[in-house]
């Protein structure tokens, strides 16, 4: 793969063709905040945590989705985004309903994580104090939308690592919601497995396994490198 | 269950359904023609119904949450009837030709709304559709789940009052 080079605050970097930003950045042991982004998962660019100045481009980019280019020049930190950041994760605060205190994924939380690297001790905008519906029809897992953030990562494993294509968003903006099947309740989907991929790779405590208590719920990702390198070997004629 | 959608079976021998069928299978079942299958649904049903994008999504292959993400991000389809009762004027050629025209004014006149309109009391949508596939009975409309065939202006708005006159159901 052809070399490139680039600048990464104020840093030569080399890269090779094809690799977005973050990628590049990550390898080079720069850290830069992701939540829909998902090693794995085909990039959505969704979230927006991860943008990146680009000098010459009028506006942010978000760097999961964004491939490096030659001759680049790119920020990853400043003023500037760091606020950006703070407020997309005080969005996310504000437009679903996240009590920690009394939810299974507390402490182990990617959300709240988020929230406390960026230093948010309080949400600038009105709580939407949404009381949306939970869907515990699932005999194992459930599903509770008032702690989703949308970044359809249970929609996306779903679909290419299990192939049940069972989530899905229904609606548009603030009313968008996660729907099984045609909006059904998860229990009684036809299409899902119950293989558990979407509990596991979900960043909150939205999507979690039934009785676990506070803070109880961690959550267990290595199987989807595993996967993901047993069907690449396999597609190559090796055994997998 | 969420409350907006609505449960209807279908019926294999419905010339609403026909007419998807025959959109569906004009477009060779291509995953990507579903906007334009589920125009044509909207159209000739008035709204799209739980088991009607079920259906969709079967003959597509397409996952049925996909199906109900599409159908719930476009303004244009709706997903519960407008009107408690749906009446769809046919407005293919043969219709056309035999009077379906006239027959669509009428009813237009007698209900105070165009076609693709609801009554203000919510009582009746009209609607029309091209082709419903049922020549041989043109002119022919549906009122809900009925066919009729051919029909005339007068014994349009007889059925359409005679429907209107049963007290509205409770819900
Ligand atoms: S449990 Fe598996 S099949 Fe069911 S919705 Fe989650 S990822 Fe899909
Ligand atoms: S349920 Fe979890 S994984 Fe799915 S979109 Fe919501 S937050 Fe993301
Ligand atoms: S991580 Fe890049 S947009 Fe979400």
């Amino acid at each position: 793969m052809p070399a490139i080079t680039l600048t990464i605050n104020n840093d030569l970097i080399s890269a090779r063709q094809g690799q977005t930003l973050l990628e590049v950045a990550r390898e080079h042991g720069i850290e830069i905040p992701t939540l829909c982004h998902l090693d794995g998962l085909e990039a959505m660019g969704g979230c927006r945590l991860c943008l990146v100045e680009l000098q010459g481009a009028p506006r942010p980019v978000p760097s999961c989705v964004t491939k490096a280019a030659e001759g680049m020049v790119v920020t990853t930190h400043s003023d500037k985004l760091v606020e950006y950041r703070k407020m997309l994760v005080e969005l996310l605060l504000a437009e679903r309903t996240h009590t920690c205190s009394i939810c299974v994924q507390n402490n182990n939380c990617e959300l709240q994580t988020l929230a406390a690297k960026l230093g948010i001790d309080h949400v600038r905008f009105d709580y939407l104090h949404q009381q949306l519906p939970m869907d515990a029809s699932r005999e194992r897992f459930a599903l509770d939308h008032n702690r989703c953030v949308l970044c359809l990562r249970c929609v996306r494993v779903c679909d290419a690592v299990e192939g049940a294509h069972t989530w899905d968003v229904r609606g548009r903006g603030s009313t968008s919601r996660i729907v099984a099947d045609l909006d059904r309740p998860w229990g009684t989907s036809t299409s899902c497995t119950d293989c558990g991929k979407c509990v596991q790779l979900c960043p909150t405590g939205a999507l979690f396994k039934k009785g676990a208590t506070v803070g109880e719920m961690k959550k267990e990702r290595s199987f989807l490198n595993r996967i993901l390198e047993r069907r690449r070997l396999a597609a190559q004629g090796g055994t997998p | 269950m969420s409350g907006d959608c609505c449960e209807h079976t279908l019926l294999v021998d419905d010339p609403r359904l026909k007419l998807v069928e025959r959109a569906m299978k004009r477009l060779q079942y291509q995953p990507d023609a579903l906007i334009e299958v589920l125009h044509t649904a909207q159209e000739a049903f008035g709204y799209l119904s739980r088991d009607l994008l079920s259906h969709v999504a079967a003959q597509l292959k397409l996952p049925e949450s996909q199906v109900f993400g599409v159908a719930t991000f476009y303004h244009f389809f709706t997903l519960r009837p407008k009107g408690e009762h749906s009446c769809i004027v046919c407005t293919g050629t043969a219709c056309y030709v035999k009077g379906a025209g006239e027959i669509l004014n009428t009813l237009e006149q007698a209900a105070g709304i165009k076609a693709g309109q609801t009554t203000a009391d919510g009582r009746l949508s009209l609607g029309t559709a091209r082709c419903l596939g049922n020549c041989s009975l043109a002119p022919m409309i549906t009122i809900d789940d009925t066919v009729y065939g051919p029909e005339k202006p007068e014994g349009a708005v007889d059925k359409l009052n005679r429907l209107l006159e049963v007290p509205h159901e409770q819900g």
